[in-house]
């Protein structure tokens, strides 16, 4: 049974159909990319998994919990973490609050503080900062600190809105690679990326939407060298 | 490994623990100076009146910043959460009047009753109402503190032997001969027990002052904060946002409700018709003057301001010209950038010289040791 489950999809922004019958799965371990262009509702399908928006009609499992009427708070702690569009980090907190606010859900306060220092291991960055408000952080560093703060719920699963937006070609593989280093710590990932060429080179498998449905599907490797995601999406 | 934890906590806390512990020092002081002038016959008759509605609006005051400053949301209705302090404990007070004769436990527990039944308030009313938010709630808030103004300004209550009696006109009271009839409808409440005193508003000030500062500094200050912050990202690290901003509003509403009992046993009559809308103004003023967020600004806030216009009173006709013009001059000063690095430096030199002065002292008295 996969992890993540979802089967025939369908949201609505009022009178407009968003997600129009989608039906896509996610593994234990694998890092899955969601690739299209604007408006194709990668960002809708992600919202509508940690519970920002709810579907019309369709179904979500996770691990065969079904999360279409479960609120958001519920579902953080059911283990799937978000790290949302655009580096929605609390920008008047320090950088360990906002932290500390990762963990609000978590059960086992004992163990918080040294989850801090393992977010801090892997983002030498934060660690240098921790006191400083997150306002100030640059871009590249607040979307770390959107990242570790996802983190810090010790998720199963993290679902992950565009991290590469905006930020400078270095940053953008800094990201990247601490994407896979999630993995290896055994966290599944869900990513949404405008960047389909880094996404499909360190995804699993990946599905392609366009306008509200998934139009292709299969293995990162296989897609890369698609043509006809090569001429949307890759640029060649 | 403990021992390091604690000691990084007590150094992670020293800036907000310095901070609340300056404004309870300052707040202490003037509460100092005034019972020595007072008891020293040196406090004119119009300012020892004016020393207990201080207490209240400081902490009204302080009590809508929480809403305002920490949760973010715009309330109007703080007169309303007031009012139904202010009525909750002056119908405890007159009930119990002949149950229970000692004044000191029987004020306490008509303040508590005041605050608790304008927190029952603040909770069903937020229920609904933090749905919205902006410039939406503020509207509904607005309509709520007037309805409760309203309600009460229509509302009879009586005593007798067979317990409470509640109309919406005298008439529909059915009062036995021995009642007594003690909220008369827009007449209001008459004979409130003159309890409140400057002591007791300090306290109670003191208390507010503790609870906010502790709450803001609390892992549910925290989660407030963030709500304050981004409401998205809140949601999707798993906060229940209702649920924060609804123990906010209910807090808020408590304190409201406090300050209303303490206004309510200042003077012997009370009417609804003074919890109105521009009361719940009055008390924003304070709160956006001493800076949205800023506690002990709201208490600075709220007392020149109330006395500004009290000690006019003797040049009548200029009296609203002068609060307006300070009221202006206050607001440009706070949102001045250019105006405020000038306030900021001038007042870091004035800090330095003072610094100075005690070194000098210090230094002078190591000397002669």
């Amino acid at each position: 049974m996969a992890m993540l489950e979802i089967n025939d999809l369908y949201v609505n922004y009022g009178m407009i159909a968003a997600l129009k019958g989608i039906s896509f799965e996610v593994n234990e371990g694998e890092v899955i990319a969601l690739i299209g262009a604007n408006g194709a509702g990668k960002t809708t399908t992600l919202h509508t998994i940690t519970g920002l928006l709810h579907a019309k009609s369709g179904s979500i499992k996770f691990n065969g919990v079904e999360l279409t009427k479960a609120p958001a708070h519920k579902i953080v702690e059911m283990g799937i973490a978000h790290v949302p569009e655009g580096r929605r980090i609390f920008q008047n907190l320090t950088v360990l609050d906002n932290l500390k606010l990762g963990a609000f859900t978590r059960k086992d306060k004992e163990n918080i503080s040294k989850d801090i220092q393992m977010v801090y291991e892997r983002f030498p960055r934060l660690a240098e900062r921790k006191t400083q408000i997150a306002g100030t952080l640059s871009g590249g560093e607040q979307q770390m600190l959107a990242m570790g703060r996802a983190l810090m719920s010790k998720p199963k699963i993290i679902v992950m809105d565009e991290p590469s937006m905006g930020l400078s070609p270095i940053f953008v593989s800094n990201i990247f690679d601490i994407i896979q280093t999630i993995r290896e710590t055994g966290t599944t990932v869900l990513l949404v990326e405008q960047n389909a060429k880094k996404a499909l080179s360190i995804a699993d498998r990946a599905y392609v939407l366009e306008t509200g449905k998934i139009s292709l599907s299969g293995k990162a490797s296989d897609l890369i060298n698609d043509a006809s995601v090569k001429k949307a999406y890759l640029g060649e | 490994m403990n021992n390091k934890t604690a000691l990084a906590k007590t150094k992670m806390l020293k800036p907000q623990t310095k901070k609340s512990f300056t404004t309870y020092i300052m707040v202490t002081v003037v509460f100092v100076i005034m019972m020595i002038l007072s008891s020293t016959g040196n406090v004119s008759s119009q300012i020892d009146g004016l020393l207990v509605p201080l207490c209240v609006y400081s902490i009204l005051a302080v009590s809508l910043n929480l809403t305002v400053g920490i949760l973010g949301e715009l309330s109007l209705g703080q007169a309303g959460f007031m009012c139904v302090g202010a009525y909750a404990s002056a119908l405890f007070s007159i009930a119990t009047k002949e149950t229970i004769l000692v004044e000191w436990v029987r004020f306490p527990l008509a303040i508590l009753v005041g605050g608790i039944f304008a927190a029952i308030f603040g909770i069903l009313i937020g229920i609904p109402v933090l749905r919205l938010n902006g410039d939406y709630l503020a509207i509904v808030t607005l309509a709520f503190g007037e309805i409760i103004k309203n309600v009460f300004a229509a509302l009879y209550v009586g005593i007798d032997s067979k317990g409470l009696h509640i109309a919406l006109n005298q008439a529909d009271m059915n009062l036995e001969a021995d009642g007594t009839e003690i909220i008369r409808g827009a007449l209001g409440v008459k004979g409130v027990p003159n309890d409140s005193s400057f002591v007791v508003g300090f306290i109670l000030l003191l208390i507010t002052l503790i609870i906010s500062y502790n709450y803001i500094n609390s892992r549910t200050g925290r989660a407030v904060k963030a709500i304050r912050d981004n409401s998205i990202a809140t949601e999707s690290v798993g906060l229940n946002i209702t649920k924060y901003k609804l123990i906010t509003f209910a807090l808020t509403a408590f304190l409201a409700g406090i300050a209303g009992a303490l206004y309510s046993h200042n003077y012997s009559t009370l009417q609804a018709s003074k919890f109105d809308y521009n009361l719940s103004i009055l008390i924003l003023v304070f709160v956006v003057l001493g800076g949205i967020g800023n506690i002990r600004g709201s208490v600075i806030a709220a007392i020149i301001l109330t006395l500004i216009p009290e000690l006019l009173r003797s040049i009548n006709s200029y009296r609203m010209l002068i609060y307006s013009i300070v009221l202006i001059v206050m607001m440009i000063l706070t949102s001045n950038e250019k105006a405020r690095t000038f306030i900021v430096t001038n007042f870091g030199k004035l800090k330095g010289m003072v610094l100075k002065i005690f070194k000098r002292k210090d230094t002078a008295e190591k000397e002669v040791k």
